[in-house]
């Protein structure tokens, strides 16, 4: 049975009210059968510092990644990793992580790849949290394993391949969350993180340019939904909430954020994040890219 | 310091007593449980000096990293080295990078830190504990070290 909604009145707002969860609420349900929280970091030490009491570690890297090929583990791997944390098929999983929880999302977008239905997001992470002086503890749960089902990921509705990216140029809208340095071309990554080695800067055809932050409030949980309908709908990026929307950033990670945003808290029903992103796409062979602050159009070549 | 062949017959430098140790240290346990030894080391990163905690700028700030850390590798009248880093609490993994070679670089002359191999990060066995990319932040600040060295042989030889 999945854990009861918060109902605080900003999260009620919101297109898919059952995704997000407040530091209140959590604090308020921690312990309860049936709720696994997840810390997901992009430090893979943090939540070695001190989580959440009862969290367990699910780490993008070492654990969501396929250590040989540039892609997620299978369902057989998927369904050992949960299990072992404890985690069942019906568990309401609660995420949260650092960086305003940009892993965090990232891991909530690979645990829906893979279908598990009940996924929520802690509003703000580990961030607010930590700034609100709540219980933390360095003890590691040893939860007993759980029988998770195999299940095969979706590769399809909720995730673009290069190959579904060039189809879209020209002919739907992609977002791009990047910095505005690492759109237009100027910076190859993002400013004070390791360098990937791409060989190109710039951004895809078409793409416009709305920085995932754009997103999040001071606290670094998410703005209201009229804040964010002002920024990606009527007034703003002029996006429709049934536009087939394509975001991207440089793994996948930061545009998991706006994919969560644009999906549950505003409605959008076909948003797919392009992982590859520009580590994949600056150095692709033959693909085009645009420079500077335009969009750019969409070339012949993929018309 | 001596040399040694690889394999593949190229020429290893071998690592300072001090490196090889820390080294040996990671490889002597589990995988797993060497997360827990970085955690240490992040915990016993020291304090700034004085004169660069009262001036951080004088430290750089090292790019590869995820997190701010700056760093600086000084070099006394007797050519030997000092490495001082700084780096936020909530970022423990690089602070254990900053530690490993506060700890180890710290005391060697000069020309010992020039010699360590460029792949020192990948030779303390974290490479699939933490990832390739995450060591990125050592190479960094390793090369880094490096360079501010033969700056400072440069100008006062």
């Amino acid at each position: 049975m999945p854990a009861p909604l918060d109902t605080t009145e900003k999260i009620t707002q919101y297109a898919h009210p059952d995704r997000l969860v407040s530091t209140d609420w959590l604090a308020e349900h921690l312990g309860q059968q049936g709720i696994v929280v997840v810390e997901s970091d992009e430090d893979v030490l943090l939540y070695e510092t001190g989580h959440i009491p009862g969290a367990v570690k699910i780490d993008w890297h070492t654990d969501l990644n396929d250590p040989d090929t540039r892609d997620y583990i299978d369902g057989k791997e998927f369904a050992q990793l949960l299990g072992s944390k404890g985690i069942g098929r019906d568990t309401t999983l609660v995420v949260y992580g650092d960086k305003n929880n940009w892993w965090a999302a990232y891991a909530a977008w690979v645990f829906t790849l893979f279908g598990h239905e009940d996924v929520r997001l802690l509003d703000g992470g580990r961030g607010k949290w930590i700034a609100e002086g709540r219980e933390t503890t360095t003890d590691v749960p040893a939860p007993d394993t759980v029988e998770y089902p195999v299940v095969e990921r979706d590769d399809v509705t909720i995730r673009a391949f290069k190959e579904d990216v060039l189809a879209h140029v020209g002919n739907g809208p992609l977002v791009d969350i990047r910095s505005p340095q690492e759109f237009t071309g100027e910076r190859l990554h993002i400013p004070d993180y390791p360098e990937e080695g791409v060989l190109r800067g710039g951004h895809i055809p078409t793409a416009r340019n709305v920085p995932w932050a754009t997103a999040v409030a001071e606290d670094g949980t998410y703005k209201s939904r009229e804040q964010l309908e002002a920024i990606y709908q009527e007034g703003g990026l002029g996006l429709a909430s049934d536009d087939e929307v394509v975001t991207y950033c440089r793994i996948g990670e930061r545009s998991s954020h706006t994919w969560f945003a644009l999906t549950y808290l505003l409605g959008f029903d076909k948003v797919r994040n392009y992982d590859g992103s520009w580590t994949e796409w600056g150095n692709a062979v033959r693909v085009p890219i645009a420079k500077g602050t335009e969009p750019g159009e969409a070339p012949a070549s993929l018309a | 310091m001596s040399t040694t062949t690889d394999p593949s017959g190229d020429p290893v430098a071998e690592l300072p007593a001090s490196l090889a140790e820390i080294r040996d240290e990671f490889l002597a346990v589990p995988e797993r449980e060497r997360l827990q030894l970085l955690l240490e080391f992040a915990n016993e990163l020291p304090d700034l000096p004085e004169r660069y905690a009262s001036a951080p700028g004088m430290l750089e700030r090292v790019e590869e990293c995820q997190s701010p850390v700056r760093a600086f590798a000084e070099v006394d009248g007797e050519s030997v080295v000092h490495f001082y880093a700084t780096a936020p609490a909530e970022a423990p993994t690089t602070r254990g990078f900053a530690s490993i070679l506060a700890q180890g670089v710290s005391g060697l002359t000069a020309q010992q830190v020039l010699d360590i191999p460029d792949e020192f990060p990948l030779q303390i066995g974290l490479t699939r504990a933490i990832s390739p990319l995450r060591l990125n932040g050592m190479s960094g600040m390793l090369t880094r070290a490096k360079r501010q060295i033969r700056e400072q042989l440069a100008t006062h030889p």
